[in-house]
């Protein structure tokens, strides 16, 4: 029996987060400024006009950011919501990139080289997160470990692909030299810097839904991060199995987006490709509560956020910093409000 | 080749000096159940207390500065984790990103952005007589900062402490079985506290050994991953105060081979002698075969 006071005090409840989220951004924001004896109007103007201002600022830098975060998201929520504690988005956004670059620059496949690079980048990301998966299946290694150390191999295999085997060819930066044009995603809108990018996101996101909602994977996957005992008894999922299948999912679509951030935006591989993408995914995801659709949203409000507060830095002078202040503010704040709803509740 | 060897020593003892005081602290906490990713967050808490509090009272208050601001960081991660009985990994993610973020921002706020020059009092190296005059490896372990000295001291003591005494049988039970240990009338929340903040005050002083014996400034960021590093090192180490200071100066000698390996011509890679311990790291968890081990409830919530 549902009473009429406890319906509201849930709605009341969901309406929670966002209101802590956006107190919370709002507050560091502004805690940052005064510390820093910035001007606030000016500072909150610059982070407006680099964010939602203009069209420029929303199609060129709000979404362009929000494409990977959207991505990797979508590659985090799908491995939490199977169970997997993959915090290794970054490394395989990492080896989706070098896997496109490397083909982009190879000129493989010609005119169509993107049907070349951007698989290449999928097949590279799931690779490196089978090797996870794998050491998991094989020999019990928690994954949060050995996906936090092929991060730091992949950023060391990054840094000697652009200092090695594929420097631009003068040897005096480490980058590769500019992909060709025929490697350049398509844009989206003529005179903006959003590129397809970020329809395959969109895509994505509605094929992931479709599929924890209403298919027999998804079923799976969603059973085994419930409960692998239960699932394995009751459900009768070979658990490792299904395990491994989220890993090289996740791999995958963290690898799509390294591939899609070369081709799209960077038009080439350097050190500093991913500035902790994959570790905001993470907030990404949480703040989506796992929910692949929620992502799209969640991935623009951290992809303006990123746009408004680089813009904040360039005309205001506010350390870019506080970023990862409001990033990590967020996901604990989804932590104590999840925990001040599980309140009362029976824990096994 | 003898005349780069000494100072391959003497660079291999020095980076890992950080590394192992983060390592120890991440060795208490995992024996306890918890695995802290928030450690990255503690160290660069440490680091960042530790200038301030240089600037304003010398290098002693300094290291004090250091453990404080690393203990402050790690109680943030006992709340959530202990007490409100939270994922270990996502809080820890969130923590380090606080950390990192969070350092950054007060860095420029304080010190602007052309704090790069900014330097701060260190501590100077204090040979012990004789033994620093040791051929080859006198001077990599007895010619370095006293901070460094403090660890031969806590690695006897703490393998001991976690072997021989009623606490660390505590600790360690905790870490294995909480239920039996609660019903022994241990307290794992209490315990779990108790061995975060340890980790904090270590990690702060691998933070503080960094800035205040070491670099001598402070740079966004300068914790470097060395808070991931030291939970390869756990691992590595196979979760003994022994093993974590072997581990601690394996990852040392692997960053400091990218310049024995200049110095001597070699043609490796630098990126391949980084990246090495980390492969180590994977290799040694699948040989050490279903978590061998690991402590059973590492990672557990509640």
């Amino acid at each position: 029996m549902t009473t009429h006071t406890e319906r509201r005090s849930h709605s009341w409840r969901q309406l929670l987060p966002p209101v802590v989220v956006a107190a919370a951004v709002v507050g560091v924001i502004v805690l940052v400024i005064v510390a820093g004896h910035h001007d606030i109007a000016q500072s909150f103007q610059a982070f407006w006009r680099g964010s939602f201002g203009s069209a420029y600022a929303f199609w060129s830098a709000t979404l362009v950011r929000a494409t990977p975060l959207t991505l990797l998201g979508l590659a985090v929520a799908l491995a939490f919501r199977s169970g997997v504690m993959n915090i290794g988005a970054e490394g395989q956004f990492l080896a989706g990139a070098s896997a496109a670059s490397a083909l982009a620059l190879s000129g493989i496949g010609g005119t169509l080289v993107l049907w070349v690079a951007v698989p290449a980048a999928i097949l590279a990301g799931a690779l490196w997160a089978a090797i996870a998966g794998w050491l998991r299946r094989r020999f019990g290694v928690l994954e949060v470990i050995s996906t936090l150390m092929l991060n730091f191999v992949a950023q060391y295999l990054v840094s000697y692909l652009v200092r090695g085997p594929l420097q631009e060819p003068t040897h005096v930066y480490p980058q590769t030299e500019t992909f060709s044009t025929s490697a350049h995603l398509p844009l989206l809108i003529s005179g903006q810097r959003l590129h397809f990018g970020y329809a395959i996101a969109l895509v994505l996101a509605l094929a992931l839904w479709w599929m924890f909602r209403s298919t027999a994977l998804g079923f799976r996957l969603r059973a085994v991060g419930a409960g692998p005992a239960a699932a394995a008894s009751a459900g009768h999922v070979v658990v490792p199995r299904v395990m491994f299948t989220a890993f090289l999912l996740s791999g995958a679509i963290a690898g799509l987006a390294g591939g899609v951030e070369v081709t799209g935006v960077t038009y080439a591989l350097y050190e500093g490709i991913s500035p902790g993408f994959g570790y905001t995914a993470i907030a990404v995801a949480l703040l989506a509560r796992l929910h692949p659709l929620a992502v799209i949203g969640t991935g623009i409000f951290f992809g303006a956020l990123e746009a408004g507060a680089a813009a904040m830095q360039r005309d205001a002078g506010v350390p870019f910093q506080f970023v990862a202040v409001v990033e990590a503010l967020v996901v604990l704040g989804v932590i104590a409000l999840e925990w001040s709803r599980s309140r009362g509740e029976v824990r096994p | 080749m003898t005349d780069a060897i000494a100072p391959f020593f003497e660079a291999t003892v020095r980076t890992a000096t950080p590394l192992a005081f983060a390592a120890l602290g991440e060795l208490v906490a995992e024996r306890a159940g918890v695995i802290n990713i928030g450690l990255e967050g503690t160290i660069i808490a440490g680091a960042f207390g530790g200038l301030v509090a240089a600037g304003a009272a010398g290098v002693g208050v300094g290291f004090l500065g250091a453990v404080v601001a690393g203990m402050f960081v790690a109680a943030i991660f006992a709340f959530f984790v202990v007490t409100l009985r939270a994922d270990h990994i996502i809080t820890g993610t969130a923590i380090s990103m606080l950390g990192v973020g969070a350092t950054g921002t007060l860095y420029r706020i304080f010190f602007g952005t052309t704090g790069a020059a900014l330097e701060t009092p260190t501590l100077a190296p204090l040979p012990i007589p004789l033994l620093h005059s040791i051929p080859w490896i006198g001077e990599a372990l007895f010619g370095q900062p006293p901070i460094t000295y403090l660890l031969y001291v806590i690695v006897p003591c703490l393998a001991w402490w976690l072997r021989r005494t009623g606490a660390g049988l505590a600790l360690r039970a905790v870490g294995e079985r909480p239920e039996a240990a609660s019903a022994a009338g241990i307290s794992p929340a209490r315990v779990r506290w108790a061995a975060l903040l340890f980790c904090g005050a270590m990690g702060g002083l691998g933070g503080g050994t960094l800035v205040l014996a070491q670099v001598g400034t402070f740079n966004e960021g300068i914790s470097a991953g060395r808070g991931f590093i030291a939970i390869a090192i756990v691992v590595l180490g196979r979760w003994s105060a022994v093993g974590v200071s072997g581990a601690a100066l394996l990852f040392g000698a692997a960053s400091a081979l990218q310049y024995f390996a200049q110095a001597m011509g070699w043609g490796i890679p630098y990126q391949f002698a980084l990246a090495l311990p980390y492969v180590l790291t994977l290799i040694a968890l699948a040989g050490a075969g279903e978590r061998a081990a690991a402590p059973a409830a590492l990672g557990a919530r509640g």
